[in-house]
């Protein structure tokens, strides 16, 4: 696995994710994953204690994950790391960065200059977002 | 490339950066293009890619859906739109129910270079298809009508520009669609969208009143209420709001239980209001906020047609119908009433009786566009039932207009009435089709193609779908008819009493299907039947809930 950074966070992560319903119950570490059938509200209580929320994207044509994103940064106040992990395609890099995600996990023999040049691909954009605003 | 001296009339005026943007958008679709050749894009990844810009696999070919933003096109467009047709087509377009043209011939590797040319005319084929927010469909006689109570298009085009690369709501469980009418004639389908907005001036400035949860397809349903007055600041936050519902919890499982209304219909309606207002109390509102700064913005990127007629005009015109009956038919069957007394509408039929409606050849769309620069200010609309209108043709001029329409072979005096038939595409074209439905639309269209008879029979509706995915909308004719697959062979189901606007209603089902001929001889038969039976003034659906379905049905199988 590689790590490409989309929002220019620059020091991403290095720790290993727990699945969410596991790191509940122990609580240890600050790195988690969220399937796309969970409501980030009720990560909330635990927020303040985590630096790392993975979400998930069983398939590129799945955009549950763009909403919980959106939610953790515009509803949860969130600061921390955002990541997708899963089945993507460069052609969304630049709906993950505007949803709110810091970084995606790709497989080692990914193209990242694809990525690279989608996020450059735009000068402007036509909608608001919370996490960047036109 | 010239550019005209003026904003364009009807539409918005695209800015130098709205023309890099479309430049960048055809940028990344010939480098999918590339690498879906290259292998590095499985076809399962490339697929909704090249949907959500408008790129089909049809049964023989790939089709391009190009869009046609609220209906409105200019007339160096229409001429564009003839040049592709002509260079990379049959020589044909096809105008669809969603206000688009499809070109039904197209070669994959020449799509970027069509996206080029279109590109030269500020048009493009974004969000014309895929799992996404479509192109906002507008009502045809929009800022012309004289029962309008405001211009829709200033708020389509918002929400055009709004939807467009949507971060958020570009992989949805399945396709969304929003139209948006000013008039209380609902003339767009409105409560059969995924979101139908009605706008309507206030003293607080303009409200829209939202339906959400209409559609027709395998399950037709009759969108809800939501809100009674959305303001027009919080236009934006409303409809982020119900997308966001939408796209965290639409079913993702079944693709035929995804679209919007499953989801209101399952979870009810009060509880989807609930959800969405939750989402607006949470909702940073100012970022969302639609400013009055904004909508002026846009505005000022439209220009109005400078309405000056002689002051006889509609003498003129009245004379002119005395003089030829043939003109007169037309004037009262293809115009619509113009908020200037001077002027008037017209709508060009595209359902010559016998041809294949929405159909028109290269040298119609050039001709047609060497007209609107003539009489209507160089602007055409495409309506949702397939045909086209000049929003502002002066009355003295309008015999003038009629005459070059005929000269083009678009001149049928048939808007509204039975001849004026909508369908799809169906399985001449199309994978997914039952059956064919252009074939049957053409004998139809002949079987009551004499004028005195449509004109006898009055205001009917046949709509004709080859699938139930019912992209001819034939749950909303008066006459609905369903290509089914019956043990291999093409046969075709009625429905009866259909209604797309204020009286929304769902045709029902008259019985088992029939074969092609059969099919036409059962309608020729219920519409014999309406006429014999039918009260002084009575319409179709009016007689049908007088005299019930049993009643029809009964003449539909009198033979077979």
């Amino acid at each position: 696995m590689k790590l490409f950074d989309l929002s220019g966070r620059k020091t991403l992560e290095a720790a290993s994710p727990v699945p969410f319903a596991e790191w509940k119950d122990s609580q240890q570490g600050t790195a988690i994953s969220l399937p796309q059938d969970v409501e980030v509200e009720e990560l909330r209580p635990y927020l303040s204690s985590l630096t790392l929320i993975v979400l998930e994207f069983p398939v590129f044509r799945d955009g549950r994950a763009f909403t919980q994103a959106r939610s953790l940064r515009e509803y949860e106040g969130y600061k921390g790391e955002i990541r997708a992990s899963g089945h993507l395609l460069p052609d969304q890099a630049i709906h993950l960065r505007r949803c709110g995600f810091d970084s995606v996990a790709l497989s080692e023999d990914a193209n990242v200059k694809d990525w690279e040049e989608q996020l450059g691909r735009y000068q402007f954009y036509y909608q608001n977002t919370a996490v960047s605003p036109v | 490339m010239t550019q005209p001296a003026s904003r364009s009339v009807g539409h918005y005026q695209y800015e130098e950066r709205d023309r890099a943007f479309l430049q960048e958008r055809i940028n990344e679709f010939e480098g999918q293009v590339r690498r879906r050749l290259s292998g590095e894009l499985s076809e399962e990844e490339f697929k909704p890619l090249r949907l959500m810009n408008g790129v089909y696999l049809q049964l023989h070919a790939y089709m391009l859906r190009v869009a046609i933003p609220y209906g409105v096109l200019d007339s160096r467009q229409l001429h564009k739109l003839a040049d592709v047709a002509a260079k990379y087509d049959r020589n044909y377009g096809h105008f669809t129910t969603r206000q688009n043209i499809q070109f039904n011939w197209i070669a994959l590797k020449d799509v970027p270079t069509i996206l080029r040319e279109l590109a030269e005319v500020d048009m493009h084929a974004i969000q014309t298809s895929g799992n996404c927010i479509r192109n906002v469909t507008s009502d045809e006689f929009a800022g012309a009508a004289k029962d309008e109570l405001m211009d829709p298009r200033i708020h389509a085009e918002i929400v055009r520009q709004w939807s467009t690369l949507h971060p958020e709501f570009t992989f949805l469980p399945r396709k969304f669609k929003i139209a948006i009418s000013g008039s209380p004639e609902d003339r767009v389908a409105a409560r059969f969208h995924d979101i139908g907005l009605l706008a309507r001036p206030s003293e607080n400035g303009p409200l829209f009143r939202l339906f959400v949860g209409g559609g027709l397809g395998r399950t037709p349903v009759v969108g809800q209420e939501l809100f009674d007055s959305v303001k027009e600041e919080d236009l934006i936050a409303t409809l982020e709001a119900v997308l966001r519902v939408y796209n965290a919890f639409g079913r993702r499982d079944n693709l035929y239980k995804a679209r919007i209304k499953i989801l209101v219909q399952t979870i009810g309606l009060e509880a989807f209001r609930k959800a969405v207002e939750e989402e607006l109390a949470r909702m940073d509102r100012a970022a969302y906020r639609l400013t009055p700064e904004h909508v002026a913005q846009i505005r000022a990127r439209f220009a109005l047609p400078d309405l000056k007629a002689p002051a006889d005009a509609s003498d003129v015109l009245e004379q002119h119908k005395k003089a030829d009956p043939a003109f007169a038919r037309w004037v009262a069957s293809n115009t619509h009433p113009h908020q200037d007394e001077g002027h008037i509408c017209a709508v060009i039929s595209l359902k010559t009786p016998g041809d294949i409606p929405g159909d028109v050849t290269s040298e119609q769309m050039h001709g047609l566009a060497d007209l609107a620069e003539r009489h209507s200010f160089g602007e055409v609309r495409v309506t949702h039932l397939q045909n086209l209108v000049f929003g502002h043709v002066r009355k003295d001029q309008l015999h003038e207009l009629w005459q070059g329409l005929k000269a083009l072979g678009l001149a049928a005096p048939n808007v509204g009435l039975i001849s004026d038939i909508v369908s799809c595409p169906g399985l001449d074209y199309c994978n997914l089709a039952n059956a064919r439905s252009l074939p049957l639309a053409q004998k139809l269209g002949a079987r009551f193609g004499d004028a005195a008879l449509q004109a006898e029979i009055g205001a009917l509706s046949i709509h004709m779908s080859g699938c139930i995915n019912a992209c001819g909308h034939h749950h909303v004719g008066n006459i609905g008819l369903l290509g089914v697959d019956k043990r291999g062979a093409e046969t075709y189901q009625i429905l009866l009493g259909g209604d797309a606007g204020e009286n929304a209603a769902i045709g029902g089902i008259l019985g088992p299907s029939f074969a092609e001929d059969e099919a036409v001889d059962a309608v020729a038969r219920i519409v014999e039947f309406y006429l014999g039976q039918r009260q002084k003034g009575e319409t179709f659906s009016a007689m049908l809930k007088r005299c019930g379905l049993k009643a029809f049905k009964e003449v539909a199988y009198e033979t077979v």
